[in-house]
C-alpha cells in the first residue's frame, strides 16, 4: 500500500511537472528563442532564412519609412491608451463600489461583445463611422451638418477601433487594484484633514498605481500590433507595427526583418515590464498593498 | 456625482455595444449596405445558410474555440497545481514563460508561433492552431485556478493522504471538485479568448483549414458583407444561450 502510494506521488508529480516545464519549453521558450535567431539571419526567398548570421533585419529597422511606422504606432497605442485610462479608471472605481452582484453582472455585460470576435466587431465600427454610416445618417438627416462628417480612414477612426477592443483590459487591473484600496487608509487621510483633491493625488493614485501601470501595458503593447483595425479603419496612411510585420512575414517574406521588427518590440515591452515591477516594488515600500506575483 | 456615475457606465455601456446592435440590427434589414432601414428580412440568413465556406469557417472557430478552452482548462489546472504544491527546478523559469505569454502582444506570440510551426516542418491547420490557442489561454487558467489553490485549507489535502490517498487520487477526489468554481470560470474565459481571436489565427492556420477571422476579414475588406451581420447575431445568441445555461448549472450546484 505504502509502495504503491509512493510510486502514485512519483508517478503523478513527476507528470504535471514534466507536463509544465515541456509545454512551456516547446510553445514558449524555444519559439522565442527561434524567432530571436530568425532576426539575425538572411532573408532567403526560398528557404525563409539562411545562415550567415547579419545584421541587416536590424538595419532596416532603421531606415525612414519603417522608422516613422514604428513611432506613427507608438503615437497611436499611447494615445488610445490614454483615451481607455480616462474612461477606464472611473469606470473600474464605480465598478469596484458595487455590490458583488452587480459587479458580476456588469463585468459579463463587458465580456459579451468579445463573444462577436474582435474583427467582426471592428467591422461593425466601420459601419458606424464611414460616410454614409449610423453616426453621418443622424447628423445630415436632423440637418446638424449639411455635408457627411470624414471620420473612417482617419487616426480617429484607428483610436476609437483601438479603444473599443481594448478597454475591457483597462478596466480589469483598476479594478482589481480598486478592490484592494482599504477603506481606513481614505478614511484616515480624511481624519487627518486631508481634502478629496489631497486624498486622491497622495492615497489613491499611487495605491493604484500599480492597477494603472498593468492596464496601460496590456493595452499599449497590443495596441500596436492590432493590425486588422488599421486594415479596416485607416486606410493606407495609419499603419501600425502589426501591420508591417503581418506583411514581412505573410507577403514580402522577409522573415529576418520581421523578427528583427517583433524583437524591438519584445525589447521596448522587457523595458516596461521592467518600469512595473519597480513602480510595485515602490509602492510596497511606501507600506501599501501586498501585491504577489502569480 | 452620482448623475455623473450614471452618465459614465451608460455611456461605456453604449459604446461598448453600439456596434453589436448595428450588426444584430442590419441582420434583419432588406437594405444590404445596412446605412438606413428598408424593412425587415430573414433573406441574409437564407443567404448565409447557402454560404457553405462561411458555415465551415464558422464551425472550424466554435470547434477550436471548444476545443481549445478544455484542453487548457485541463493542463493549466494542472499546471497552477504543480506551481502551487510542488518544488522543482526551473519553477522560476515556468512562472516567467507563463508571465511572458500573458504580457506578449498578440502578434508576437503569433510569429513566435510561425516560426516554431516551420522550422519543425508541421503543416499550418487544425493542429497548430490547436496547440496556439492551448498555449495562449494557459496564463489565464493558470492565474484563476493558482488563486482558488491560495486560499485552499491544506489541511483537506493532508487528511485525504493520511487515509492513503495518493497524489493523483487526492487531485481526482479532493482537489478538483473543490476547485471546479475556478476551472469552469478559466474555462469560459478561455472559450471568450479564443472565439476572439483574430491575430494568432491569421498566421497559424492554413489553407486547408479556414477559420472565421480569416474568411470575414476578406469579406469586409473591401465593401459590407450582409452574411458578416447574421453570422455575429448568430455568435452572439448561441454564446449568450450557453451562458445561461452555464449560470443556471453553477446556481444549481452552489444552492
Amino acid at each position: 500500500m505504502t509502495k504503491n502510494g509512493l510510486a502514485n506521488v512519483l508517478s503523478f508529480r513527476q507528470l504535471v511537472i514534466t507536463l509544465t516545464l515541456g509545454w512551456l519549453m516547446l510553445m514558449v521558450i524555444a519559439p522565442h528563442a527561434l524567432v530571436i535567431m530568425t532576426s539575425f539571419m538572411t532573408p532567403d526567398s526560398e528557404h525563409l532564412a539562411v545562415w550567415p548570421l547579419t545584421l541587416q533585419g536590424y538595419q532596416k529597422v532603421l531606415q525612414p519609412i519603417y522608422f516613422d511606422v514604428f513611432f506613427h504606432s507608438l503615437w497611436l497605442s499611447a494615445i488610445a491608451t490614454v483615451v481607455c485610462l480616462i474612461i477606464g479608471y472611473p469606470f473600474a472605481y464605480i465598478l469596484a463600489k458595487q455590490p458583488p452582484w452587480a459587479r458580476a453582472v456588469m463585468l459579463v455585460l463587458m465580456m459579451v461583445p468579445f463573444w462577436t470576435n474582435s474583427l467582426i466587431r471592428t467591422y461593425a465600427i466601420k459601419l458606424i463611422l464611414g460616410k454614409k454610416g449610423v453616426i453621418n445618417s443622424v447628423l445630415v438627416g436632423t440637418g446638424i451638418v449639411d455635408q457627411p462628417i470624414t471620420m473612417l480612414y482617419t487616426e480617429f477612426a484607428v483610436i476609437v477601433g483601438l479603444v473599443y477592443v481594448l478597454l475591457p483590459f483597462m478596466v480589469l487591473p483598476l479594478m482589481a487594484s480598486f478592490e484592494k484600496l482599504s477603506a481606513d487608509l481614505t478614511e484616515a487621510s480624511k481624519d487627518l484633514g486631508a481634502n478629496a483633491l489631497q486624498r486622491f493625488v497622495h492615497v489613491v493614485l499611487p495605491l493604484t498605481a500599480p492597477g494603472i501601470i498593468a492596464g496601460c501595458l496590456i493595452v499599449f503593447l497590443p495596441a500596436m500590433g492590432m493590425f486588422y483595425v488599421a486594415d479596416l479603419l485607416g486606410g493606407a496612411k495609419n499603419l501600425l507595427l502589426g501591420n508591417v510585420i503581418k506583411n514581412q512575414f505573410l507577403v514580402v517574406r522577409d522573415w529576418p526583418f520581421g523578427s528583427a521588427f517583433s524583437i524591438t518590440l519584445i525589447v521596448m515591452m522587457a523595458a516596461m515590464l521592467w518600469l512595473y515591477v519597480i513602480a510595485n516594488r515602490f509602492v510596497q515600500r511606501q507600506g501599501g498593498l501586498d501585491d504577489e506575483n502569480l | 456625482m452620482r448623475i455623473f456615475k450614471i452618465f459614465l457606465v451608460a455611456l461605456v455601456f453604449i459604446y461598448l455595444y453600439a456596434p453589436i446592435v448595428v450588426l444584430v440590427v442590419n441582420s434583419f434589414n432588406q437594405s444590404k449596405y445596412g446605412y438606413k432601414w428598408t424593412g425587415f428580412s430573414w433573406k441574409w440568413y437564407e443567404k448565409l445558410l447557402a454560404n457553405d465556406t462561411l458555415l465551415t469557417a464558422f464551425s472550424h472557430s466554435v470547434t477550436i474555440a471548444f476545443l481549445a478552452a478544455t484542453a487548457a482548462a485541463l493542463i493549466g489546472t494542472l499546471m497552477a497545481l504543480a506551481i502551487y504544491r510542488y518544488r522543482f527546478r526551473l519553477k522560476q523559469a515556468a512562472s516567467s514563460a507563463l508571465f511572458v505569454v500573458m504580457m506578449s502582444p498578440d502578434i508576437v506570440l503569433a510569429i513566435t508561433f510561425l516560426v516554431l510551426f516551420v522550422a519543425l516542418g508541421i503543416q499550418l491547420g487544425f493542429w497548430t492552431l490547436l496547440l496556439a490557442h492551448i498555449t495562449f489561454c494557459l496564463p489565464f487558467v493558470v492565474i484563476t485556478v493558482y488563486a482558488q489553490l491560495k486560499g485552499f485549507d491544506n489541511h483537506l489535502i493532508e487528511a485525504a493522504q493520511d487515509l492513503g490517498a495518493g497524489e493523483w487520487l487526492t487531485f481526482r477526489t479532493v482537489l478538483l471538485p473543490l476547485l471546479l468554481p475556478s476551472v469552469m470560470a478559466s474555462w469560459l474565459l478561455s472559450f471568450t479568448l479564443s472565439l476572439d481571436d483574430v491575430i494568432i489565427s491569421s498566421f497559424v492556420t492554413g489553407p486547408d483549414y479556414d477559420v472565421l477571422p480569416i474568411r470575414v476579414f476578406s469579406m469586409v475588406k473591401v465593401g459590407v458583407s450582409p452574411e458578416v451581420n447574421v453570422l455575429a447575431t448568430l455568435l452572439l445568441a448561441i454564446s449568450v444561450i450557453s451562458l445561461i445555461i452555464f449560470s443556471l448549472l453553477v446556481r444549481r450546484k452552489v444552492t
